[in-house]
């Protein structure tokens, strides 16, 4: 039973809850990072590292951070394993620093890792919350390699940066710019309906109460009474 | 006359070719998620460029005289995103205690504020760009009008959709992206144009 329920949790990341394409959650990492499959991986992988330092720290933690003061100490362990993963890059992959730039100091904002602290880490042990953060982390990935797949085949005729020769000239240029991110997208959402007919969970059904993004989100169950007004 | 010049450039480019919200993906979060009304999107925009500026405000200073001279440079994440969170909790309890209606207009977006990763951003690019202390409070300005410009835009485009028959699968998000991909388009017009405005 607890096997079982362990490989839920770390299932329940990549396909159930996918972060990017059914929770919609770090869509401006998504859309920025996605013009290069290199890029896109690179940026799943740093926000899987940070995803699961964070969380196994917050859930070690749970106990002694005060309920009120919870976000700006969350916010600043995930600031401080940004700040790791962010130097380690740049020295030892400078070509992955100098494509993702600023966006790896804004996996600080991301809104996955800051949810997940508040949705699973502070709720749960430190095993379960390192499986969440690993299965979170690869659905990230996996989410964001398959975008940025779409975009850089379509939009620059190549993978990974190997060029397929065929494509050449059928380039759409527009793919690998930013309203091409928006498209992919969108599509891809939609097509996420077509292949659950439409049974995919709706982002109301989780519990999103405590998400600080709660009314920000997009589906309107889990906006506050505040800004619904 | 010829700083002049360079802060225009920079307020313009901030505002339409390096939009945050469409050309930079910076603040998707709020731009998809409140811009269902205008009121809403006007009061979530002027919220923004306002904690843009007094963000960038606290935070230039801080890098060039605090951590540039202590050699903390690696700092910078941690510090900024510590200073966004305290301002934005000032301003609230600021604007609750003077300005009872301010803060019934505004209040309700500030929370919300702290992790808008557009904040984050401008205050790290202006760092980055090199820019003084004017041009990071310019660009600071500019994004913030690009961001509300783009909010205002683009709900009243929502409210469109809202009338209209969507296929299934496209319902809600899907369809309001691939509209936000056409903003976007749009949007690219404007590249190139204004570097020739003084040419």
């Amino acid at each position: 039973m607890k096997e079982k329920s362990s490989l839920s949790v770390f299932l329940n990341g990549i396909i159930k809850e996918n972060p990017v394409l059914v929770l919609v959650l770090g869509t401006c990492p998504t859309l920025a990072t996605t013009t290069t499959v290199n890029g896109a991986f690179g940026m799943g992988i740093a926000a899987l590292v940070v995803l699961i330092c964070s969380n196994i720290f917050i859930s070690l933690f749970r106990k002694i951070i005060p309920e009120t003061m919870r976000i700006p100490c969350y916010i600043v362990i995930i600031a401080g394993f940004v700040t790791m993963v962010k130097m380690l890059v740049q020295a030892f992959l400078p070509d992955l620093y100098a494509t993702l730039g600023v966006y790896l100091d804004l996996i600080t904002v991301n809104c996955i890792i800051l949810g997940r602290a508040e949705m699973f880490a502070s709720k749960n042990t430190v095993v379960s919350s390192a499986l969440d953060g690993i299965g979170m982390g690869i659905g990230f990935t996996l989410a964001l390699t398959v975008m940025a797949t779409v975009r850089e085949v379509l939009g620059a005729a190549s993978f990974a940066g190997i060029a397929i020769p065929f494509m050449e000239s059928f380039k759409i240029e527009f793919m690998t710019k930013a309203p091409g991110g928006l498209l992919v997208y969108g599509l891809l959402i939609a097509l996420i309906h077509v292949v659950t007919h439409g049974k995919a969970p709706v982002k109301a059904s989780f519990s999103c109460e405590g998400c600080i993004h709660s009314a920000t989100c997009v589906s309107g169950a889990c906006k506050r009474e505040g800004v619904e007004s | 006359m010829e700083n002049f010049k360079i802060l225009i450039i920079i307020l313009l480019s901030s505002v339409f070719v390096d939009n945050y919200v469409l050309s930079r993906f910076l603040g998707i979060c709020p731009f998809l998620g409140v811009s269902e009304k205008r009121d809403q999107a006007v009061g979530m925009g002027v919220a923004v460029t306002f904690v843009m500026l007094l963000a960038t405000a606290a935070t230039w200073p801080i890098q060039y005289y605090v951590l540039n001279t202590l050699n903390l440079g690696y700092l910078q994440n941690i510090v900024f995103i510590l200073i966004i969170a305290v301002l934005v909790q000032i301003l609230e309890m600021f604007l609750k205690k003077f300005s009872p209606s301010l803060h019934k207009g505004l209040g309700v977006y500030l929370p919300l504020i702290t992790t808008n990763c557009a904040v984050l951003g401008v205050t790290i690019n202006n760092i980055i760009d090199g820019y003084s202390f004017i041009e990071s409070m310019v660009s600071s300005l500019g994004c913030g009008l690009g961001f509300l410009l783009a909010m205002v835009l683009f709900s009243g485009l929502r409210s469109r959709i809202n009338d209209v028959h969507v296929p299934g699968p496209f319902k809600k998000l899907a369809a309001t992206l691939i509209a936000a991909s056409f903003i976007s388009l749009a949007f690219m017009g404007f590249s190139g144009i204004v570097e020739k405005i003084f040419a």
